[in-house]
């Protein structure tokens, strides 16, 4: 390899305007923390291999995680950056790249690159608001970001309602850290719901949007004009929750959510995630709904 | 301005080759395309347009990033060198020069990708202006001066002679350095070549295609047309128009197992292929016509609604010399616009 | 061309079929589009003239799964390849009217273009009528001419003769314009030491771009998802990483098309890089006649082809491999 000061090894260059260690080549990370969150999601800790933290995030904002040989995926990042020691993936088996990663144990080395994207207006928009999270099943894990993010800066926001729901008890990811923190920090509400029945859950059953629906109705969560809605889940989930929230009353423009197509490059350039002319990676992953309503429907 | 004649440019070839890699037209099995001089090298600079364009010059077809080896299970990424010798593409066309414009945009906006970067950086542009524009042409239609192409250096090839003319610094260095070859001479003819190739261009049945309706502000009312669901119709979904195309620059980045670790690289990809937008869980264009839309609409509304109303189209009128189900772009927006007329 | 036009407005008129598959006149003189007419107004686009080369055949896999029938335009080479799909049950006889077109012989714009005529703005001669044997081409630098043999696709030159294979009826006549021995260029390459055969080939794919366009148009190729395009494949489609792959591609695409292959030719006259890829498959072709005996793919609708049909009097393999 040559040693000129092009060289992808160093990072300072400025041959061009904004010209440094390219984007596409990634750095090493280090498992070093799994843990089993339901029959199918994992989460991963990662770390640089001499320790700490590989770069600074903001919530919302992804990575570029790859198993050598395999194959690459884009995962939102779902630790908060106020956590200064790691960053986690939770990240659900359900194809070639997601299945390599389950099988990797403690102490194996991935790629990393990133990070991608927007981010959760958490230190704009989002001040001074009060909050109201609506997750399913592995929808949860770009919220959980911005809900720490807001634990650890309480007294940046108002009330916080987390409205999260899965298939079973079983499929509930992060339950652990739901119960021990999110339930045990004051002016949060956490309502858990599950779609059907099943022996020792005692808390709601039902479908996401119904729930919303039922909560904003019977006053337990309110959706004012100081509240924002943020929402992440199944695209079909997605859909019943935007109507029931619009027959509540709320306009698009308070409610936020993220996005995901098939990505490649992270940076705008590859063109496979365009929704017209907005690039996912780059100009969202995170949009308004009244933004994605200008959008063409191809996502 | 310089002139050397065509029977000298071998020479002139090698005397660039001793200081630079040199990539020009060159046939291999009756086809011409351009590709690294060498002395035996059959270059071609009658051939008007070379099947692929150039812009893989800047942008190979597929291209290595890194390289990720395994030891003692701990990974080690290796990236490639970036270019960092100069060099030269001799004979690129004032069209394709424009493609380049195209791709600067999405290669050098932040953040800035280094392999293309760096081959901008090293690479000196010596155009070739067209002498015989053909019927598939119309680069006139986006600002394109086929007479004045806007190179390092410019050349014109009159009556046997080529004419020379540098036009940055980068040109005048590349300019002082093969001066033994060129002799003086006045600007003369070249201006007449230029205005009678003008008049060529003005009668050419593609010059006075009209844009009119295609800008960045048209998205939703072009995506919803209807006339998507009929001109897609014959396309084969292959990727034919994107790989002769000098402004498609969709990629995919791959692995490739040596056997002895991995090869990450990066190679072309076409919109037009159905596996390109495909995710584990499902497919956000999973219809031929919704890619077909897809290929247009970023030329002529996507790109522009981003680019300051930059068309990513120059007009080379390769994909209407080679589509193989005669389809292009040419058609779709005449098809657009005769429907606005009824 | 207007007896065709008339009774595809006819038969679209009194319901007989719901759509016409053929061509629509193109913005050059050179450049028709296969297209669907669904509307008798719409049949004023119609045109059928030599620059309508391309195998409407495959786009029969689709067609069947529309509704009503549809009136496919067939030319005498094309119906070998609708036989074929039919035997492959990929296409829906039941679906299709039949018009077998006449046929002397289609045009090749590149070769044409390769004799050095540039600026084409129109050509006569290219109708279907009898009379022409000379292209008329006037151009922005001047009128210029071409013989209409000379402008032959390939096969033309090796044309399989002016007979329609499968119909509901013909509507012009056709000629067969075969002035050419169609394995001479596979016996000159077989007669090559090994050393010059890999050259041949490494120059001629080494310019392939892996855009599809040989294996999207060929009406052998009609898997649901191709090989190449799967993503847990690790040669996948677009990377020409090395020649390797190139002529991988080619080379299994010509065995998984063998026995198959009707020789129509679509993979050539499509290539944008002009590589002569119906060799392969013409090689193919020529070994099996050598091996199993005189077979044509497609001459018959439901034939067993040599390939995936074992007989008593089959060659021994010994005898494969000896060769």
């Amino acid at each position: 390899m040559s040693n000129h000061e092009h060289n992808h090894g160093e990072h300072e260059c400025t041959c061009f305007p904004g010209f440094k260690h390219d984007t596409l080549i990634p750095m090493v990370g280090v498992i070093t923390d799994i843990r089993e969150e339901t029959p199918d999601v994992k989460t991963f800790r990662v770390n640089a291999p001499e320790g700490g933290k590989l770069f600074e995030h903001m919530p919302g904002q992804c990575a570029m995680l790859c198993v050598p040989g395999v194959s690459e995926g884009m995962f939102s990042i779902t630790s908060s950056p106020t956590n200064k020691e790691y960053q986690e993936f939770s990240i659900k088996r359900c194809g070639m790249l997601t299945e390599m990663l389950h099988s990797l144990e403690v102490g194996s080395e991935i790629t990393v690159r990133g990070p991608y994207g927007n981010n959760f207006p958490v230190d704009t928009v989002l001040k001074g608001k009060d909050l109201v999270f609506i997750a399913g099943g592995i929808g949860l894990a770009p919220l959980r970001s911005v809900i720490n993010y807001v634990i650890d800066n309480r007294a940046d926001y108002g009330k916080v309602d987390i409205i999260y729901g899965s298939r079973s008890a079983d499929d509930l990811v992060q339950l652990k850290e739901i119960r021990e923190v999110w339930m045990n920090t004051p002016g949060i509400n956490v309502h858990l719901t599950i779609d059907r029945e099943q022996e020792g859950w005692e808390g709601h059953v039902g479908f996401v949007p119904t729930f919303v629906k039922e909560l904003g109705e019977a006053g337990q969560v309110e959706f004012g004009i100081n509240t924002i809605s943020l929402i992440c889940g199944p695209p079909i989930m997605i859909k019943f929750v935007l109507g029931a929230l619009s027959d509540m009353g709320v306009s698009k423009t308070q409610i936020y959510t993220t996005l995901e197509l098939r990505m490649k490059c992270g940076v705008g350039k590859c063109g496979r995630c365009n929704i017209g002319s907005k690039y996912v990676c780059k100009d969202g992953p995170v949009f308004r709904f009244d933004e994605i309503d200008e959008l063409p429907p191809e996502y | 301005m310089y002139k050397i004649a065509k029977e000298n440019l071998a020479s002139l070839f090698a005397l660039i080759h001793e200081t630079n890699e040199l990539y020009l037209p060159v046939q291999v099995a009756g086809q011409t395309n351009f590709a690294a001089w060498s002395e035996d090298a059959c270059v071609d600079l009658d051939t008007l347009k070379t099947v692929k364009s150039p812009k893989d010059v800047f942008f190979p077809q597929s291209e290595t990033l890194y390289t990720c080896n395994k030891e003692d299970n701990k990974l080690r990424i290796t990236p490639e060198a970036l270019v960092d010798a100069p060099f030269v593409v001799f004979g690129m066309k004032a069209c394709d020069i424009k493609g380049i414009e195209v791709l600067d945009r999405v290669f050098l906006s932040d953040p800035v990708d280094s392999f293309y970067a760096a081959r901008r950086e090293h690479g000196i542009i010596v155009a070739l202006a067209c002498h015989e524009p053909e019927e598939s042409c119309f680069c006139k239609v986006f600002g394109v001066d086929c007479t004045e192409p806007a190179a390092d250096v410019a050349t014109w090839m009159i009556e046997g002679e080529l004419y020379w003319k540098a036009l940055t610094e980068k040109g005048e260095k590349l300019t002082e350095a093969v001066k033994s070859l060129l002799t003086e001479t006045c600007e003369a003819k070249v201006e007449a070549e230029k205005s009678a190739v003008k008049e060529i261009v003005e009668k050419l049945p593609y010059s006075n295609l009209s844009l009119e309706g295609w800008n960045g502000d048209v998205l939703t009312e072009k995506f919803n047309d209807e006339l998507w669901n009929e001109l897609y119709k014959p396309c084969l979904a292959c990727g034919t128009c994107t790989f002769v195309c000098p402004t498609c620059q969709c990629y995919d980045i791959k692995d490739y197992n040596t056997g002895n670790g991995v090869q990450r690289y990066r190679c072309w990809d076409s919109c037009m292929y159905s596996d390109f937008t495909m995710m584990a869980h499902g497919n956000n264009r999973n219809s031929q016509m919704q890619r077909f839309r897809q290929r247009f609409m970023h030329k002529l509304v996507y790109f522009p609604a981003n680019n300051d109303g930059m068309y990513s189209c120059v007009g080379c009128g390769r994909c209407v010399d080679k589509c193989p189900a005669s389809l292009n772009i040419v058609k779709v927006i005449k098809a657009f616009s005769e429907k606005g007329d009824k | 061309m207007q007896e065709l036009i008339t009774r595809a407005k006819e038969l679209l008129a009194d319901g007989t079929v719901a759509r016409v598959l053929g061509w629509k006149i193109g913005d050059m003189p050179y450049n028709p589009e296969p297209a669907y007419f669904e509307t008798v107004e719409s049949l004023d686009k119609f045109v059928y003239n030599g620059f309508c080369g391309a195998n409407l055949s495959k786009y029969m896999i689709e067609a069947s799964k529309l509704e009503g029938k549809t009136l496919v335009c067939l030319k005498p080479c094309d119906t070998y390849s609708f036989n074929q799909l039919l035997t492959e049950h990929r296409v829906d006889r039941d679906k299709a009217y039949i018009i077998g077109v006449g046929c002397k012989g289609k045009l090749d714009i590149e070769k044409i273009k390769k004799t050095g005529i540039k600026g084409i703005t129109a050509i006569s001669g290219a109708e279907m009528t009898d009379a022409c044997d000379t292209l008329e081409i006037d151009t922005i630098y001047g009128k210029k001419s071409c013989s209409y043999a000379d402008g032959m696709l390939e096969r033309c030159h090796v044309c399989k003769g002016k007979e329609h294979k499968i119909y509901d009826e013909i509507i012009g006549e056709s000629r067969d314009t075969a002035d050419g021995e169609r394995f001479a260029e596979v016996a000159r390459i077989e007669a090559m030491s090994p050393e010059e055969k890999f050259e041949f080939f490494k120059s001629e794919l080494s310019k392939c771009i892996r855009c599809n366009a040989c294996r999207n148009v060929c009406p052998a190729c009609s898997c649901r998802k191709c090989v190449f395009d799967s993503t847990k494949f690790d040669s996948a489609q677009k990377a020409n990483v090395d020649s390797f792959e190139e002529k991988m591609f080619h080379i299994i695409r010509a065995f998984h098309v063998a026995g198959r292959c009707t020789d129509c030719g679509e993979c050539s006259r499509v290539c944008p890089q002009g590589i002569p890829l119906h060799l392969f498959n013409r090689k193919f072709i020529k070994d099996i006649n050598e091996i199993y005996g005189e077979y044509v793919a497609g001459a018959e609708a439901g034939s067993r082809a040599p390939l995936v049909n074992f007989d008593t009097e089959d060659a021994e393999p010994s005898i494969v491999n000896e060769r």
